[in-house]
């Protein structure tokens, strides 16, 4: 019997990303992709201007700004909007600002109210019926059980009974007026499929994944980099200098940095092949009460 | 110079992460058999499980492990306890792992029979299905009904992993019995592919290396096994791309977007557009941002046609040579997924592929014990049971028979009212053939013939001394490919000497003319797609040689069925050996004419030291491999 030409594990994860992708444009009244400006939103975006070509991406990309990301990311995200010809959302929740929120002290807060809250408002004022995100199965064991379209109901909330079953990738988008899609089209790559093809397609992400001399400080056991003056040291804390780069990005001051000398891709994919630390170790906000990923997801985080 | 090697060894290393090939599988069984342990245990021993979940798995096991507080790695994958408030512990949970040769992706299936449903997804996608057995249990009634299910769903390869090893103590007699039962079963079930292994979860037996424990096991551990498997992807299909979307940014470009289900496609080809049966032309195979010499079953591209003909989503964009079918009633296999029956009658959203259409479930026809494979009767489904149904739809689709291919044949149905998944199943044929619909007569060739077969045309040419058994195992083999679903036919000397070739004695000329013509005709029946069986004593090498030349190499199997003279003089079935030793019979092989045996045979059998049945097991394998 004669064999079709096998493709590569990239290829195939590729072709069903874009497939996911066109089903949710094809099938949803109003998509949008939240674009968080990591690597796998840029690993999304590439995806995306794949599967439309050549027309531009049919669907905006939403960014729920926290106002405590990193610069280096604000900048990343304009000009690749800008370069990419995509049409770009920003959202900021500014009753959550007008209150204030204290990510330092109060970091659960902070995410609810600034992220969490954020994007549900930005979905419902839209009235976005499927938001497409970057969040893969093998991030948390919480998600080794979610579906590539999650169902959302009223306010936005995950309800684990009611996801439904997807044979042969065949995905039910049907929707009473009060719910909405979570769409997820790398649910089956894992952080290494992800750097992997980042390297083979060239794609751009934000430098601060790479080793560089930057500002360090040390707090709750977690290694910070300075990004502006809203964090005061405090007595015994001291700005050091060191070599370190980020393996996710979040709020400045919510993302450990980690020592290494990785500079390049190559250098930060032998260091994953290396060190066999799960992903999510360097996030401070995961540093909660094992169930926490679970808790978020229900409040509708992702 | 060891930095310069670590970075070629890296280098290399990353070429070869990048070149990998997927495999997908199913993990079936329940926690009682060990099945997270396993999965659990193999990542670890594996070395692919991150060093701060090791840690915190052995902090866990002292407090809620199973284990009696030693290490319980079923804990590497067991969700949260919040799970079990949201009662999803019974969803499938998909796992990712890799090593340099292969990345894995894993349905880990639950295992109770009330959980039957939540195997379809996992199912559904998978190219291998592991079914756990334990040891000390054996084949259960969950065995089969695991098996039936990736049976159901149409995966060819099952592995038996018979696990807790240990506690039988190792014994290579139990294992060979239950292996022996397990690969049987799947047989029955019509799954080609079946084997079996001896683990034990526990103690890491033949996980990643060799256990000394079982000494005796000879075949690859779990994971050398699923890095090596050979899977036969979409075999040779003719193309056909169900329509995801119509890209038309402007006036100069329509395209139509799609992920290829089958075959391959490239400019100039000539396509059909079903269900309408609108011919045209491609003109642009665009991958990406870049244009495609062409492309191949599972890529995601966008066509660009000649003509300005209206396609939609749910169109399917095929090779008008082999077109999907076109029909809107179905004979169908259903597995409902819903707590509220099915009635049949209520009217449901059906999705195949891209399409969508109203459907209804006109009459089932009967139930399917999971367990036993019997009939019953129904007249409604409860969540988890399986039927045959006739399905109809109130448009016409184009598909194909699940068999032939899974996106094109599996669907679900989705209630209207409460907006869930209800049901999901796997087209078996059309009933009604839509005659309305034409496509442009093309030469049909003998690969076409074939494919539409789904299989490769050979000749299978037995040759033995009379009494050998020749046609004895020439018959099993074809019973066994009929039944895998081959398309056979049998050429029997004895029977053609009756009909075709009755003019022919046995003089040296009436002999080539005999297999000349046997030959031609096998030839034929090939290009008919065909799998021919020539049984003929065809006792000189010249003779067989003159019929390889005429089928051609590659085509041609010699099957040498070898046995003693005096074995087969003994059986005597016709009572020929006695009467050429009486000197009724001239020039009879063996006794009055010699046979010369073949020199290098493709098959060689020994019928006086294998059963029929083995001989023609080893025939099936060697074809089908």
């Amino acid at each position: 019997m004669k064999v079709a030409r096998l493709h590569t594990h990239l290829d195939r994860l590729e072709a069903e990303s874009i497939r996911i992708m066109r089903e949710t444009v094809a099938e949803c009244r109003k998509p949008v992709l939240l674009y968080s400006i990591g690597k796998d939103s840029s690993v999304l975006l590439h995806l995306l201007l794949k599967a439309f070509y050549p027309a531009k991406p049919p669907l905006p990309m939403l960014h729920v700004n926290t106002t405590w990301k990193f610069r280096e990311m604000i900048e990343f995200r304009d000009r690749i909007a800008r370069e990419k010809n995509v049409d770009l959302i920003e959202h900021i929740n500014q009753e959550g600002l007008r209150q204030g929120t204290d990510p330092v002290n109060d970091a659960a807060r902070h995410t609810y109210v600034m992220k969490t809250v954020a994007l549900r408002q930005a979905l419902a004022e839209h009235g976005f019926d499927a938001a497409i995100g970057g969040a893969r199965r093998d991030e948390d064991p919480a998600r080794a059980k979610e579906r590539v379209f999650s169902l959302r109901g009223a306010g936005q909330r995950w309800e684990p009974r009611k996801q439904r079953p997807e044979p042969w990738g065949l995905y039910n988008t049907r929707l009473a007026p009060d719910e909405t899609l979570r769409v997820f089209p790398l649910s089956d790559w894992t952080e290494l499929d992800v750097w992997l093809y980042i390297r083979r397609e060239g794609i751009e992400v934000v430098p601060l994944y790479f080793a560089k001399e930057r500002p360090t400080f040390v707090r709750n056991n977690a290694l910070l980099v300075r990004d502006d003056d809203r964090v005061p040291l405090e007595p015994g804390e001291k700005l050091v200098p060191k070599t370190v780069r980020f393996r996710t990005l979040g709020c400045w001051p919510l993302t450990a940095a980690v020592e290494s000398d990785a500079a390049d891709l190559d250098g930060i994919i032998a260091e994953m092949l290396d060190t066999r630390q799960s992903e999510r170790a360097g996030r401070i906000i995961d540093l909660d009460p094992s169930d926490s990923m679970e808790r978020k997801k229900r409040e509708g985080y992702f | 110079m060891a930095v310069a090697n670590d970075i070629t060894a890296l280098a290399d290393r990353l070429a070869a992460l990048q070149s990998r090939d997927t495999l997908r599988f199913a993990m079936c069984g329940s926690v009682d058999d060990g099945k997270s342990t396993l999965l659990g245990r193999l990542l670890a021993e594996a070395g692919m499980v991150p060093e701060d979940r090791l840690a915190q798995m052995v902090r866990d096991s002292k407090t809620h492990g199973t284990q009696g507080g030693k290490p319980d790695y079923s804990l590497l994958l067991d969700g949260l306890e919040a799970e079990r408030e949201q009662g999803i512990t019974i969803d499938v949970a998909w796992r990712y792992f890799g090593t340099d040769k292969r990345a894995f992706i894993v349905a880990d299936c639950p295992g109770h029979a009330q959980y039957t449903r939540n195997m379809a997804s996992g199912a559904s996608s998978a190219e291998l299905g592991i079914v756990l057995v334990d040891a000390r249990a054996g084949v259960l009634t969950q065995t089969r009904r695991h098996t039936a299910i990736l049976a159901m769903f149409g995966v060819q390869h099952v592995l038996f992993a018979v696990n807790k090893l240990d506690l039988i103590d190792y014994s290579p007699a139990r294992y060979h019995a239950i292996e022996q039962e397990c690969v049987k079963l799947a047989h029955d079930l019509g799954i080609e592919h079946a084997d079996a292994i001896p683990v034990s979860a526990i103690n890491a037996d033949n996980l990643v290396v060799h256990s000394p424990n079982t000494p005796w096991y000879t075949g690859k551990p779990l994971l050398q096994y699923l890095e090596t498997i050979k899977i036969a992807r979409a075999v040779d299909a003719a193309f056909a791309m169900p329509v995801q979307w119509v890209n038309r940014p402007d006036h100069t470009f329509r395209g139509y977007a799609g992920v290829v289900a089958g075959g391959r496609v490239a400019p100039g080809n000539e396509v059909v557009v079903l269900p309408s049966g609108r011919l045209s032309r491609v003109v642009r195979v665009v991958g990406g941002d870049t244009d495609l010499k062409n492309a191949e079953a599972g890529q995601a591209v966008t066509l660009t046609l000649t003509d300005q003909i209206d396609v939609a989503r749910g169109d399917v964009i095929a090779d008008p040579a082999l077109p999907p079918e076109v029909a809107s009633q179905f004979a169908c296999h259903l597995l409902w997924l819903d707590d509220t029956a099915l009635l049949p009658g209520r009217r449901y959203q059906m999705k195949l592929a891209t399409c969508t259409a109203g459907a209804q479930v006109t009459e089932i026809k009967h139930r399917i014990d999971p367990d036993t494979q019997a009939h019953l009767a129904a007249t409604r489904l409860v969540a988890n049971e399986i039927a045959y149904c006739n399905l109809s739809l109130d448009t016409d689709i184009a598909y194909r028979p699940y068999r032939e291919d899974r996106r094109l044949g599996g669907f679900i149905l989705v209630d209207r009212e409460t907006n869930a998944t209800v049901g999901c199943g796997t087209l078996d044929f059309g009933l009604r053939r839509d005659s309305n619909v034409r496509w442009q007569q093309l030469d049909v060739d003998r690969v076409a013939r074939s494919r539409i077969k789904g299989q490769t045309p050979r000749c299978l040419w037995f040759t033995g001394l009379s009494g050998a058994g020749k046609s004895t195992i020439a018959n099993l083999v074809e019973r066994r490919l009929l039944a895998d679903g081959f398309h056979t036919i049998l050429l029997d000397g004895d029977n053609v000497r009756h009909g075709l070739n009755r003019d022919l004695g046995f003089t040296d000329v009436d002999r080539v003319e005999n297999i000349r013509r046997v030959a031609e005709v096998a030839k034929l029946m090939m290009d008919a797609g065909l799998i021919v069986l020539v049984s003929f004593i065809s006792p000189f090498r010249a003779e067989r040689q003159l019929a390889r030349d005429l089928i051609g190499e590659g085509g041609f199997m010699e099957v040498f069925v070898d046995a003693p003279l005096a074995v087969c003089e003994e059986r005597d079935v016709k009572g020929l050996y006695a009467k050429a030793r009486a000197g009724e019979i001239a020039n009879f092989t063996g006794i009055g004419s010699p046979y010369e045996a073949p020199e290098r045979p493709e098959i060689h059998l020994h019928s006086d030291r294998q059963s029929a049945a083995d001989a023609a097991a080893l025939v099936v394998k060697l074809l089908t491999e």
